[in-house]
């Protein structure tokens, strides 16, 4: 690891306490990426929502009114209702469960496999590398949505699926920040005093390289958040994602747009709102994250 | 360089074929097929009827021999027959392919012309109320889903300009005004979101280049902002930008399902959805082979433009 930078000398020498606690870092980070913390707050909200759906929803999301379809925003319905009569505020409520769960556990379950399988990689080097690369090449060059289309065709419609449907384009792009990480860690004295100690391969590469690519995994994880929880809405609105009766945010928009514009505009405008919103913090907190924990990368995207 | 590109184009080909593997047996591996659905449709399973019809489209064959034969077709370019249609699969997609092209190209320029000026702008006057402004425009432009986006301009177009969206696509022989409209609309919700991209490329890549010590040798000869910007700093800092337009050209085609789809428009992306739903193997692989070849041959133009751009790139 560097010398923490911006510690005066005298105080490591003295041994004053350097690491100061939770607060005072996030007091630091809020101060220095206003945004990142706005993203953060976002988040929060979006989780808390998600948690606490039952209690946030004014109506059942999932009983249909025949009598007050299409409802303008009122006081009874605050969202106003779609064309089945369904509650939006109430629908899009819970659609922050479905829309949360689905893109952490995607991005969790794609980042975690890619992750392995780039440490191996990078760890084994040579022809395994080699051929584990051109692999990922292949899953890398269809466009995330096209194989995510496929791959949720192919699993059928289900919660399950379409979690593992959206975790299989991310492997290789993990697999690849992974690697590059531990491709320099590979190389330090520490991993060699390791191996010279007689400690197993696996054992150096999950014990020892493991822990210290935490930083870009986390980068990672927030950097896909965000485009998971768009592929999930856009699988919805074809129709391919998240099936009845779990209110999704993108199958709310699967009506269509000129037919509704008239009459019930905000049928289209807020469950986009709330993808937009939930996609906008994430990215915002992880633009925020990696300029904090990974310096090197500051700056791109 | 002739070497080099050989050999990328030997590591493209071995990459195609592996994709061909992995798309045939995801479909494949997708419960029901054609038969079922058709049956399904028709409200009753009549079992002699559907081996029969197994047997027509040559599906009760090993899978082995099935995926041989698709490659078979390939390389002698007779791409089968659409189960659904009972034509010619090409002749199914070739009438999609320009209405797909189109909008992508259209698409990607909206977002360059949008993209690398704002990047400009926003690197030269870094930290100021504008760059703030210019970098939140394009995070917003990056959260929202563009197939959202095009139902929000539709909803702008109607409800302000009494303008309706055509059922139906429009030759730009009949008519080039109502075709430039059908097209310009989901090019600007496609491209704003690759803008926002090549915004941020083009802003971190020109701040880089911007400290170099060249760029304030010619600060201090005196030159003009525009000079320095445009001429000195912009012709190194475009490589990446250049890149990510590559792959953003690549993934447009992504993003284009849903486009498509909202604006009902006739193309590749629109209808490999309805393929997919119904279980049209030759259709759906050999649409997803295409997107497949426009992605890795737009990533090698890409790398090969380096060598143009960057006389320093050597290809070894």
């Amino acid at each position: 690891m560097a010398r923490p930078v911006g510690v005066p000398v005298d105080l490591v020498i003295v041994g004053a306490p350097a690491r100061p606690g939770w607060g005072t870092h996030l007091a630091r980070f809020v101060r220095r990426k206003p945004l990142g913390a706005a993203g953060g707050f976002i988040m929060i909200v979006m989780v808390l929502t998600a948690l606490l759906a039952p209690w946030l929803q004014t109506h059942d999301p999932i009983a249909t009114d025949a009598a007050y379809t299409l409802g303008r925003p009122s006081a009874e319905h605050w969202l106003g209702t779609d064309h089945l009569g369904r509650d939006i505020y109430s629908r899009i409520v819970h659609g922050a469960w479905v829309s949360l769960v689905v893109g952490l556990g995607s991005t969790l379950l794609g980042s975690v496999l890619g992750g392995i399988i780039g440490l191996l990689s990078a760890y084994a080097g040579g022809k395994t590398d080699l051929i584990t690369q051109r692999l990922l090449d292949i899953l890398q060059g269809l466009p995330l949505l096209v194989l995510a289309l496929v791959m949720s065709a192919s699993l059928g419609p289900s919660v399950r699926n379409v979690i593992i449907a959206i975790s299989i384009p991310i492997i290789p792009r993990a697999a690849r920040v992974i690697r590059a990480s531990v491709l320099s860690i590979r190389e330090m004295q520490y991993v060699e005093a390791a191996r010279a100690l007689g400690v197993r391969h696996l054992r150096t590469a999950f014990r020892h390289i493991l822990p210290n690519t935490i930083g870009p995994f986390i980068v990672l994880c927030t950097a896909q958040l965000g485009s998971a929880i768009l592929v999930e809405a856009t699988l919805s609105f074809l129709g391919m994602g998240v099936p009845e009766p779990y209110p999704s945010w993108g199958r709310m928009l699967s009506v269509s747009a000129a037919e509704y514009a008239q009459k019930a505009p905000h049928l289209v405008l807020f469950p986009g709102i709330a993808i937009s919103l939930a996609v906008f913090g994430s990215n915002l907190l992880g633009d925020a994250l990696r300029d904090t924990l990974d310096p090197r990368l500051r700056g791109s995207r | 360089m002739k070497s080099y590109v050989a050999q990328r184009l030997g590591i493209a080909i071995l990459t195609l074929v592996g994709m061909s593997i992995v798309i045939f047996a995801l479909l494949r591996l997708a419960p029901g097929d054609i038969v079922d659905i058709l049956f399904s449709t028709a409200g009753y399973v009549n079992d002699s009827e559907k081996q029969a019809i197994l047997k027509e489209l040559g599906m009760d064959r090993p899978y082995w021999v099935q995926y041989l034969d698709w490659m078979r077709q390939i390389v002698t370019g007779d791409l089968g027959k659409s189960y659904r249609y009972d034509i010619p699969a090409w002749d199914v997609i070739r009438p999609l392919v320009p209405v797909t092209v189109e909008l992508a190209v259209l698409s990607i320029l909206v977002a360059v012309v949008l993209g690398v000026p704002t990047g400009v702008i926003s690197a030269v006057r870094q930290d100021t109320l504008l760059d703030y402004v210019l970098r939140i425009v394009s995070l917003a432009g990056l959260a929202m889903p563009s197939f959202w986006l095009g139902m929000v301009i539709i909803l702008g177009m109607v409800s302000w300009l009494g303008w309706i969206p055509p059922l139906t696509y429009v030759k730009p022989t009949d008519n080039f005004k109502a075709h430039a409209i059908q097209f310009m609309l989901p090019a600007l919700a496609v491209g704003y979101r690759s803008s926002a991209l090549i915004m941020r490329i083009t802003r971190s890549s020109l701040l880089e280049v911007m400290r170099e010590d060249y760029i304030r040798t010619a600060w201090a000869k005196g030159q003009a902002e525009r000079v320095v910007i445009w001429h000195h700093a912009l012709k190194n800092a475009i490589l990446p930008v250049v890149t990510v337009i590559g792959i953003e050209f690549a993934f447009l085609i992504g993003g284009l399902v849903v486009t498509e789809t909202v604006f009902n428009l006739p193309g590749v992306a629109r209808f490999l959805v309805q393929a997919i739903l119904w279980r049209d193997y030759p259709i759906v692989q050999n649409l997803v082979m295409f997107i497949a070849i426009i992605v890795i041959f737009s990533n090698l133009f890409v790398d090969m433009l380096y060598g143009v751009l960057d006389p320093r790139v050597r290809y070894g």
